[in-house]
């Protein structure tokens, strides 16, 4: 296809060299569920490469716009997947410390005439050469009060996105319904985010493998019963309001430590094995307040 | 007269991209980097205009040549200064200040001779940009 002694550029070198199939592997082996995330985000990926070999052959000048903005309910994993979209990339280049500093609106607004505009410049600051993630961004537009400083933030913040570009990536997160009303109230801060990722919620069997991916982690396990209780739980759980996916799922596992911890403590006088400090007993789960209300 | 203060001031003024190299170079030393501005040069003036706070939480250099071409769009005819402060304890000081940015017209010193008692000469330098009220000096 190509001429004899036309420059080629190599994909594969370039993967090899960024190790960013290390980073995609490892967000697809700690993330349960998140089929089209993983998608959007190997796509972003694959893209950034491409990019990448068009400029080394001086194709491309400009830098393709990174800002991003993680719709979802709470506990999706809007934070996590941020994490490793920095370093996918500070491996490919495209920012150049990789570090991610996560803000919300107080730390951008201020709380009196002329505090905003040097809040949301230090912040800015902080985050240039990585990833400033800004959660519940749509916070920052208050339109029942229109002298709200959150617009002179956003007035900054989009100044910054468009000339500073090659110096950070700005990820704005927060709930579906409530982004949508805030980037259509802000349709110049909807054009310079070029990623919209929807984060969608877990299902039971998912939430089931983060619990036990958590509990792994931590050296315990469901012990008999247990994971059946949990099972439980979670389907009273989901009903109720308020549910925060993975996140309640961790608060949950961590009040069952704690009744697992009185548990033995209660028992005292026997000694204890390896066993009965790492296992979940079915009692512990099935004394959350969620079975109590039920009945 | 062209004004020699701090380091590198003897070579040709820095470039953008060699300003940046240098704070790149002081941020990897872990130092803080502040920007500092002023119209009275005077050799023994050490009290420069702040602009803004010393930066100590800042990871990347864009974010210095951020506030040193913000101080240079204010105050387009001063001195402009970028200082590297070292807090490690037991350091505590000024480890790097060189210029960034200088007026474009630089009138220079006048030698002041004052005839003490006897026939004693006490010699004073004092800028001729000075004598204009600050503010004004490097219009």
């Amino acid at each position: 296809m190509n001429a004899p002694g036309a420059p080629t550029v190599d994909l594969q070198a370039i993967l090899r060299e960024t190790n960013v199939q290390e980073v995609l592997q490892e967000l697809d082996r700690e993330l349960v569920g998140l089929a089209p995330v993983k998608k959007r985000i190997e796509d972003i990926a694959a893209f950034l490469v491409v990019s990448k070999a068009r400029s080394q052959l001086g194709l491309e000048a400009a830098t393709p716009s990174l800002h991003m903005s993680f719709t979802g309910n709470p506990g999706t994993g809007k934070t996590t997947v941020a994490l490793k979209m920095a370093q996918i990339l500070h491996r490919l280049g495209y920012v150049r410390k990789g570090h991610v500093v996560s803000v919300t609106r107080d730390d951008l607004v201020g709380q009196y005439i002329g505090h905003t505009a040097p809040k949301t410049k230090d912040v800015l600051k902080k985050a240039m050469g990585g990833v400033l993630f800004i959660d519940e961004a749509y916070y920052l537009y208050r339109p029942e009060n229109e002298r709200d400083y959150g617009q002179e933030a956003i007035e900054i913040l989009l100044q910054v996105m468009e000339n500073n570009r090659d110096d950070l990536v700005v990820i704005l997160a927060g709930y579906k319904d409530r982004m949508d009303t805030f980037f259509k109230s802000n349709p110049g801060m909807s054009s310079r985010i070029a990623h919209h990722i929807d984060f969608p919620d877990y299902g039971e069997t998912e939430l089931m493998q983060i619990a036990e991916k958590m509990l792994a982690a931590q050296h315990y396990r469901f012990g008999e019963g247990a994971r059946a209780a949990f099972e439980q739980y979670l389907a009273r759980r989901m009903q109720q309001p308020h549910f925060a996916n993975a996140r309640s799922v961790r608060n949950a596992l961590e009040r069952a430590r704690l009744r697992a911890a009185s548990r033995l403590f209660a028992e005292r006088n026997r000694a204890l094995t390896e066993t009965d400090l790492t296992t979940l007993a079915p009692e512990d789960i099935l004394a959350s307040r969620v079975f109590q209300t039920a009945t | 007269m062209r004004i020699t203060q701090g380091t590198f001031s003897f070579l040709p003024d820095l470039t953008d991209a060699e300003i940046r190299a240098q704070v790149d170079y002081a941020l990897s030393k872990g130092w803080a980097l502040s920007v500092e501005y002023t119209d009275d040069p005077h050799p023994r003036n050490v009290y420069w205009e702040m602009w803004g706070l010393p930066m100590f939480t800042v990871k990347d250099g864009a974010a210095v040549v951020f506030e040193v071409n913000a101080c240079r769009k204010a105050y387009p005819n001063h001195y402009i200064k970028v200082n590297a402060f070292d807090n490690t304890r037991g350091v505590e000081s000024m480890c790097l200040s060189f210029i960034v940015s200088r007026p474009k017209d630089e009138p220079g010193f006048g030698l002041e001779r004052q005839e003490a008692a006897g026939r004693m000469v006490r010699y004073t330098t004092r800028a001729y940009s000075a004598a204009k009220p600050a503010g004004s000096r490097y219009e």
